[in-house]
């Protein structure tokens, strides 16, 4: 990766400054935002004291026989009383831990079943998430849409709570859906379905990452979950289920459509049809390219189809050679697809 | 020296009739040979210098993580090192060295001339290390019609269906699958000699109740390796079914299924952690009661503690699994049961500090090493119960969490203990002592570079920060954390190679060690220092767990209070 | 340290109580056995009904009925064998090992035929389905294991015909034979899993 793209991501990490939504970039799951990983948080801390006090009562233990029963220079050499052992003491010590396991079961079990039993509301939003190599789909089955690696949803509060459900597909190998102040991980994997919901309460962008390792991209398989306000999703979703702009120059979309690339994506409406990639109609209405945090914009989308190895070496989308011209016109639609 | 009514065989000498040259000598010690020591130390040896060569791999990776967008190694490159790291340190380093105490140990302890089956023992070691080999060459590997040779990089748990064929073209995942079987029918070879061992050979008086507790840990170790091992050993064989013949096991694109692999290698992996870790037990429980001058604390507690790990253990497997979408009832029974491994464990460390406790603690290198692995192991078991809870292992699972809970009980847990071994029996096997000032060097820089690595790790979990990740962004809050750890790297590389130096310098200018140096109490200490061919030229009378203490003692022994 | 008492080396404790590494060796080795055909067993039952396509085991599998006495008879003949080696009776030994071999032979012919069939006329191999996966890789893990013992006893009956002294292997014979039945127990999990079960 050169100089350039990694001052960008250095620097321009925060494109969404711009915007008016905060980033929530650091996954802390002691701040969760979302009922599963506040269900989640709250268990873990309970786990934590617990485990905490038994450390403290264990170790200081550990560290007085330590400093107190050391052998010092005058200390008589005949050996110490033989002690074998006491069954009392066994008991009690087998006994107490039990009784903490016990209780620490009874919580694990209420919130095992609080996440994974939730039942699917009617008015829940339904995404259908596919995980591929190295990227993320997002089809909203209802209400038509398809896009990659951001992922919106409505905000939701006391007041009117919104669930958004989604559906976790793989179409090639296993990976895993992770954004920690949400819920925890469900793994992503191909030939089974698995299910997840989240329930967001604050406004922003929050970043996540693919859990599972699949392959050489997997560090690069960032998720975007953008919250917006039911009125801003609205928005977002009519934009979403519009046709592709019509083209400015009918002569940068034949660039385009007369290219490889419409092999592997789709603008709808046109004759790009392919889907082993992301799909491209409203590319320039997401945030940041190739489920990097690279901002997206004309300079960097023209370096990536350059040459797509040099950010994500070894990633799918091969290297097509075009030169200058093609490359400007290609540029110069694509930057129009909103 | 009092007279005894039968010659006794001093070694080879009166019966040699000619000199051996050099080179045939050199054969039959390291080549030919089935004795239990040789093959012991062997076995050692190997593992030591795949455990550098393992540990140059994770300084690779820590120094590419050290910072973000960090360019130092490709991602290609990176997925390497972390799947061969993982998979050397497992089972090329922790089984051999395991297999390397057993076979060395046992016979001395029970009273026995060798293991009970000495040419399979050899076998048994010629596979592991092939098999390591044989991994290893797969840097070597032809490019292959797909461009895809060199070393395996699926993740040492080589996750379905990114390990078929399609996914994985070329011969990388073969040498994986292959070396890993060789090195398998090696580790089952010495759990059957370890069980036909303890349970045959012991010497007249050593009831199986006497035997002492490092024998107990190992037959332990031995039953969960004949019964863990075989699934992975059957997964191999499906996977590369699947890869060679166009089978379906795990192949998603034909109704195969991802998740049966991971209940096969789970299956294995989790006992595999303990087959690792109860040899560490083993040790401990050893080295703890000599330098603190008291028997063990609860001999019987501690024989059940063990057995009841082998067996829970083998049914808490899915608890690597929370995440793929079981339902909630199989997630709840997982994670009580992992929990209920924590009581024995937990057992364990009580009866541990309870033997040191009113005893007169003797800081030799060897106990340091016991102390600082009590603590370590201590966390390494909590943030064990904290990863066994399911929602929070929903959290905390493939991150950086887990990679810190594991390196913790593997590192700050076994390697901990394999250190405090070598200080331990070096005397034994070599007839000299290690230096303790160069070992409490060694100590205290490991102790100290371990936890600058492993701690922060904790953390950049908790924010959020997967595993297996080649490079990650600035801003995620995971820079800070992964700055320092790799800092940790340079003390922990100088402590080994202080650890290096003392055993280089002390093989030959060690001070001479006797039959005895610690004043210790199991039957290896009642011989020469290293024993001779045949182990015990005269048998030591048992009648107690601890036969050389009733010898020292003969007011006060230990059969008088035993109630076996 | 010589003050120890000077005992001269004794019976082992285990020898006083009889327990023989030979068998305890070959309990281990039966017990990963019997784990690694636990997981082709398991496998082989998740995957009943899940094949997307034909064909399916109701439609193509015939029931190995002579195959399956062959088998399990050879146990039976196994055992006499024994029992002449024991009894010094080499010739009694040689026949029934020899019928025992010719008896296995013959389930691994039968298993053959059977194969044979399902590849050229029913068009199942083990790339088709999982169904045929999981039925050629756990018949076949247990044919391996039949032509393991086979060779084995073959090699015993070869040693024997050319005049080896058997006695002096009584024990070793005896594992051999241990192994046999326990190929013979595997066949009985294997039928009733492949051929009642799942048909």
């Amino acid at each position: 990766m050169n100089l350039r793209f990694r001052l960008l991501c250095n620097f321009l990490l925060f494109p969404t400054l711009l915007s008016a939504e905060p980033l929530h970039a650091v996954g802390n799951i002691f701040r969760p935002l979302a009922t599963p990983a506040e269900l989640v948080s709250d268990l873990s801390t309970l786990t934590l004291v617990i485990c905490a006090v038994v450390f403290l009562i264990v170790a200081s233990l550990l560290a007085y026989a330590v400093i107190r029963f050391g052998y010092r220079e005058g200390d008589s050499r005949s050996e110490p009383a033989q002690v074998y052992g006491s069954n009392q003491v066994e008991i009690a010590w087998t006994v107490i831990p039990i009784l903490i396991v016990f209780v620490l079961a009874m919580s694990t079990a209420r919130i095992t079943s609080a996440v994974q039993d939730q039942q699917v509301p009617k008015d829940a939003v339904n995404v259908t998430v596919i995980g591929h190599q190295w990227w993320w789909e997002f089809r909203y089955t209802d209400l038509k849409i398809t896009t990659a690696n951001e992922l919106h949803v409505p905000l939701s509060t006391t007041a009117e709570r919104k669930l958004t459900f989604l559906t976790l597909k793989s179409a090639d190998v296993a990976h895993g859906f992770w954004v920690p102040q949400l819920a925890g991980k469900t793994d992503v994997i191909p030939n089974r379905t698995n299910r997840m919901w989240i329930d967001p309460k604050e406004l922003g962008i929050y970043l996540g990452n693919c859990s599972e390792y699949c392959g050489t991209q997997h560090a690069n398989m960032e998720l975007r979950v953008v919250v917006e306000t039911p009125e801003d999703f609205e928005k977002w979703v009519t934009q979403q289920q519009e046709r592709a702009a019509a083209p400015e120059s009918a002569e940068n979309q034949r660039a385009f459509l007369s290219s490889a690339c419409i092999a592997c994506h789709t603008v709808s409406g046109t004759r790009a049809l392919g889907r082993t990639g992301p799909d491209l109609t409203h590319l320039m209405s997401r945030q940041t390219l190739a489920a990097t945090e690279v901002p997206n914009n004309a300079a960097t989308l023209r370096d990536w189809i350059k040459d797509p190895q040099r950010l994500k070496p070894g990633n799918k989308m091969p290297t097509i050679k075009l030169n200058d011209t093609q490359l400007d016109q290609m540029v110069a639609y694509l930057t129009t697809l909103h | 020296m009092a007279s005894v009514p039968y010659p006794i065989d001093e070694g080879r000498g009166e019966t040699a009739v000619r000199k051996d040259s050099y080179w045939a000598r050199f054969a039959h010690a390291w080549v030919f040979t089935v004795d239990h020591k040789q093959l012991g130390l062997m076995y050692i040896i190997i593992a030591l210098l795949f455990f550098v060569a393992s540990g140059l791999q994770a300084a690779v990776m820590r120094a590419q993580l050290m910072y973000p967008n960090n360019t130092l190694v490709s991602p290609q490159a990176f997925n390497r090192m972390f799947t061969m790291h993982g998979t050397t340190m497992v089972f090329f380093v922790g089984m051999p060295f395991i297999a390397g105490l057993a076979n060395y140990l046992i016979p001395l302890m029970i009273g026995a001339r060798d293991m009970a089956f000495p040419r399979l023992n050899a076998l048994g070691f010629w596979l592991t290390l092939f098999g390591g080999i044989l991994l290893y060459s797969s840097y070597l590997a032809w490019a292959g019609t797909a461009g895809q040779g060199s070393a395996p990089d699926v993740g040492w748990f080589a996750y379905a269906p990114l390990t078929e064929k399609a996914f994985s073209p070329g011969t990388s995942t073969d040498f994986w699958i292959l070396s890993i079987i060789m090195s398998s029918t090696g580790s089952t070879i010495t759990a059957i000699n370890i069980l036909a061992t303890a349970l045959c050979l012991r010497i007249t008086g050593m009831t199986l109740a006497r035997m002492p507790l490092f024998v107990w840990m190992f037959c332990v170790v031995a039953f969960q390796i004949l019964v863990a091992l075989p699934p992975l050993t059957a997964a191999q064989i499906m996977l590369l079914l699947d890869r060679f013949l166009g089978a379906h096991f795990f192949d998603t694109r034909a109704a195969g299924d991802a998740v049966l692999w991971q209940h096969f290698f789970w299956l294995f992996g989790h006992p595999e952690v303990y087959i690792l870790m109860i040899p560490g037990f083993a040790c401990v429980t050893e080295i703890i009661p000599v330098f603190s001058r008291k028997p063990i604390f609860g001999r019987a507690a501690m024989i059940g503690a063990s057995v009841s790990i082998g067996l829970i253990s083998l049914g808490v497997w899915a608890h690597h699994m929370y995440t793929v979408g079981l339902p909630s009832k199989t997630n709840i029974f997982f994670a009580v049961a992992t929990m209920l491994v924590g009581v024995p464990t937990g057992i364990k460390i009580f009866n541990w500090t309870a033997t040191m406790w009113g005893g007169r603690i003797r800081f030799r290198t060897p106990m340091l090493f016991c102390i600082a692995f009590l603590f370590q192991f201590l966390i390494a078991g909590l943030t064990g119960i904290m990863l066994g809870v399911a929602p929070f292992d929903w959290q905390l699972g493939d991150s950086y969490f887990v990679v810190a809970h594991f390196h913790y009980t593997l590192i700050g847990g076994l390697l901990f203990t394999l250190f405090a071994a070598i200080y331990y029996w070096f005397p034994k096997a070599t007839g000299r002592m290690l230096s303790e000032t160069l070992g409490k060097w060694h100590f205290w820089l490991l102790v100290i570079g371990f936890h600058v690595t492993f701690d922060p790790l904790h953390f950049a979990g908790l924010v959020g920060m997967p595993r297996r990740i080649y490079t990650y962004p600035a801003g995620r809050g995971w820079e800070g954390f992964n700055y320092y750890s790799s800092w940790g790297v340079v003390i922990q590389a100088a402590a080994i190679a202080i650890f290096v130096w003392n055993v280089i310098d002390s093989l030959v200018r060690g001070k001479k060690a006797g039959n005895d140096p610690w004043d210790a109490w199991t039957l290896e200490w009642a011989t020469t220092s290293p024993p001779p061919e045949y182990n015990f030229a005269v048998s030591p009378e048992v009648r107690s767990s601890r036969p050389l203490w009733d010898l020292k003692h003969p007011e006060d022994p230990d059969w008088k209070y035993e109630q076996v | 340290m010589s003050t120890a008492a000077a005992l001269p080396l004794s019976k082992t404790e285990s020898e006083v109580q009889n327990l023989d590494r030979g068998k305890v060796g070959l309990i281990c080795l039966l017990m990963t056995e019997v784990a690694l055909f636990s997981i082709f067993v398991t496998a082989y039952l998740f995957f009943l009904g899940k094949s997307p396509t034909g064909p399916y085991p109701a439609d193509v599998l015939i029931v190995p009925v002579w195959g399956t006495i062959c088998l399990l008879s050879s146990s039976l003949t196994a055992e006499l064998a024994v029992r002449g080696l024991r009894a010094k009776a080499k010739g009694r030994f040689q026949l029934w090992l020899g019928i025992t071999i010719l008896l296995g032979a013959e389930f691994l012919r039968q298993t053959g035929i059977e194969w044979r069939k399902l590849i050229n006329v029913d068009g199942l191999t083990i790339s088709t389905n999982v169904f045929g996966t999981t039925y050629y890789s756990l018949v076949g893990l247990h044919a391996s294991h039949v032509v393991i013992g086979l060779t084995l006893l073959l090699l015993v009956f070869v040693l024997g015909l050319r005049g080896a002294s058997l006695d002096a292997h009584e024990r070793r014979i005896e594992l051999l034979s241990w192994y046999w039945h326990f190929v013979d127990a595997v066949w009985v999990v294997v039928f009733t899993v492949v051929f009642v079960i799942g048909r």
